[in-house]
């Protein structure tokens, strides 16, 4: 195990990825007479990752899940706001250092390897690339070790992708992100594209990894029971902004927020016998180029009043935050939250 | 006499490494009014047989069947010419990608009057007033101007309801819909589900909903059959099904749905759907099921009754009465 083990901290520790005012912003457009226009897609976003826990990240397509993605991994740079890596500040001169700690696993394991590479490069190339000095047989040990670590028979590391199910790919695109023995894993919607028989055993398979290794995820999906499942803390998002965050079980029992009792329920239940009371949210996403002024929500949102529409409510609550000035439920989040 | 009748449907495909039977022998009834669906995972079959009962397989498939009756008309052998005046018309198909199905080079109004102009033989003015009066129907803002708009200038959710409004223009007596809502978000897939079933109960129609997400299931089929590499191994109303399946597979498959969890580890199941050069003796889930015997894996197993949801099993699960019930 000598490839991952990382003294396994049981002890509580601090934050290893903290980001205050976190902010993305795109420059669209702009010809010889017209001025380029913005997409607001990540706007002053506040979280911590912690060390053995999961901040799942919800929201529908446009929400700015994967812009956030990828300014965490440093693919691209934040327009305003802080970032910070295991006490490093991560501004683009200190990236080359930083990118080892924060490894990311697609959505689609059919494209995220690369078909002409036997799984044994795969694993192997993050080493080659941000190791050099390392020996080839030692890279080549820890490459085995990682197969074995993800569920997989030494017998896999000679075969091609195209050899392997969509379960099996997904594991060897966590083995690859987990080759540099990162802090931080984000997880872009990384069982959306498995059937329910796979998905439930790559989600048992992230699960025993993080306790293994204390890694902190960024879990993005779109699939509330799986995030259920598997988040610790949830964030919900709607154009570009955080409308709601908190312990899961606040977010999912007592929905402050509009937009996420909306959310909740219009998410199918597999249950036919479960009382069915669907808020149908009426039209689709405003497009990112033209935020409503005001709060973004208040052109779908039952209970807007001319207020919502001048003025954006600001994230407020003790534990579970929800930005919403007229907030569903009791209105008062609950003193004795589980400080868990 | 019910409006779909499938017995004994098989597809098979020719492929360089012989013949790889992507649907065998699957029966499927559908009534005026029904709304089933076909659940399973991919590789399952589930929308091959909806493509051969539409008549949209390429030539490599073959496909047979002892009767393939539609609504009076035996499918399987009429000409193809007679075929494509009932298939478009009477029996419709709403696909998964709306980006993809859609014509990129014309105006969806465009598209949805050909329709119309083809197998109603309207003239333009009457196919323009009836393609209005469907965006209303399936709850496009602004119509004309929306009939004007090429499918790339429309999000995902709005194409959808185009592909939609497409499939119910000439007032099918059965629409089959392929993960109509997969692509699209779950507010949008909400609305889309709602407007699907509001037609159904609107026009009487039949709906056929091909679907991989237990939810959507549970919230909208009134009957479910469950496929697993290209059978049809059970066959109960939704509710009968979700508290008491009688498959092993659908049994399993509804222990790993995450929201069914009582555990951190959620149950799996072991292994992969066979594939064309693996496929098992017995019964095709035998590899993977944690009942099989050696009885289950030399002996390939036969419906039981409609009293057991016709699961494809020899040992059927939850087949207390008092349970059932």
């Amino acid at each position: 195990m000598s490839a991952v083990t990382t003294d396994a901290p049981t002890a509580k520790t601090g934050p290893v990825v903290t980001a205050r005012g976190l902010t993305r912003h795109y420059e669209v457009g702009g010809g010889l007479f017209s001025k380029p226009r913005t997409v607001r897609a990540l706007s002053d976003l506040d979280f911590e990752l912690t060390p053995g826990r999961t901040l799942a990240v919800v929201g529908e397509s446009g929400c700015g899940k994967s812009t956030l993605a990828r300014v965490v991994t440093l693919i691209e740079e934040p327009t305003r706001g802080d970032l910070s890596i295991s006490g490093t500040n991560a501004t683009p001169d200190a990236w080359k250092g930083l990118r080892s700690k924060v490894q990311i696993v697609f959505q689609d394991p059919y494209g995220s390897l690369n078909p002409r590479q036997r799984i044994g490069q795969i694993l192997m190339e993050p080493l080659l690339i941000n190791r050099p000095q390392m020996p080839a047989s030692e890279r080549e040990e820890k490459a085995r070790e990682m197969l074995r670590l993800v569920g997989l028979r030494p017998e896999h590391f000679d075969r091609y992708p195209h050899m392997f199910s969509g379960g099996q790919r997904q594991r060897i695109a966590i083995g690859r992100a987990l080759m540099l023995e990162p802090e931080v894993l984000v997880l872009d919607e990384p069982v959306s594209a498995l059937d329910v028989s796979i998905q439930s055993s790559v989600l048992n398979l992230l699960i025993d990894l993080q306790e293994k290794m204390q890694l902190a995820y960024l879990f993005i999906s779109h699939d509330l029971s799986v995030v259920r499942h598997v988040a610790d803390e949830v964030k919900v998002m709607y154009l570009g902004r955080a409308v709601e965050t908190g312990p899961k079980d606040m977010i999912f029992d007592n929905p402050q927020h509009p937009y996420t009792k909306a959310l909740l329920s219009a998410t199918p239940r597999a249950d036919p016998e479960a009382a069915k009371e669907r808020i149908k949210l009426e039209g689709e996403l405003p497009s990112p180029l033209a935020v409503p002024q005001g709060c973004a929500f208040a052109p779908r949102c039952w209970k807007a009043q001319d207020k919502c529409r001048k003025t954006r409510p600001l994230l407020d609550g003790a534990v579970q935050k929800s930005a919403c000035f007229f907030p569903e439920g009791d209105g008062v989040p609950s003193a004795d939250a589980p400080e868990s | 006499m019910s409006l779909l009748r499938l017995r004994n449907l098989s597809v098979e495909f020719a492929t360089t490494g012989g013949r790889f039977r992507a649907v065998d022998q699957v029966d499927l009834d559908v009534d005026k009014g029904d709304v089933l669906a076909i659940v399973g995972e991919s590789g399952s079959g589930k929308s091959v047989s909806m493509l051969a009962l539409m008549g949209l397989l390429p030539w490599t498939a073959k496909v047979t069947a002892d009767e393939m009756v539609f609504d009076g008309h035996d499918l399987s052998k009429m000409s193809a010419r007679a075929r494509r005046k009932i298939v478009g018309k009477d029996l419709a198909m709403i696909f998964q990608e709306p980006m993809s199905s859609l014509n990129p080079c014309f105006t969806v109004g465009f598209q949805i009057r050909e329709a119309l102009r083809i197998h109603l033989g309207m003239d333009r003015r009457a196919a323009q007033a009836r393609a209005v009066e469907l965006f209303e129907l399936v709850g496009i803002p602004d119509p004309e101007q929306r009939l004007k708009a090429f499918p790339h200038q429309m999000s995902g959710g709005m194409n959808q309801r185009v592909m939609i409004a497409m499939a119910i223009s000439c007032n099918p007596k059965l629409l089959i819909a392929d993960e109509p809502t997969t692509a699209l978000d779950v507010t949008i897939q909400a609305q889309i589900l709602d407007l699907l079933v509001r037609l159904r109960d609107e026009t009487g129609m039949g709906l056929v909903l091909i679907t991989h997400d237990m939810g959507v299931v549970a919230e909208t089929a009134q009957r479910v059959s469950v496929h697993y590499a290209g059978q049809k191994v059970e066959e109960q109303p939704v509710r009968p099904l979700f508290r008491a399946p009688h498959h092993p597979y659908t049994s399993a498959l509804l222990a790993a749905l995450p929201e069914r969890a009582t555990d951190k580890r959620l149950p799996t199941i072991p292994g992969v759907v066979p594939g064309q050069f693996d496929r098992p003796k017995g019964c095709l889930f035998s590899p993977r099921c944690q009942f099989a015997d050696d009885h289950c894996r030399e002996v390939p197993p036969t419906p039981r009754g409609a009293d057991l949801g016709l699961a494809r099993c020899h040992y059927p699960l939850n087949t207390d009465e008092r349970l059932a019930s």
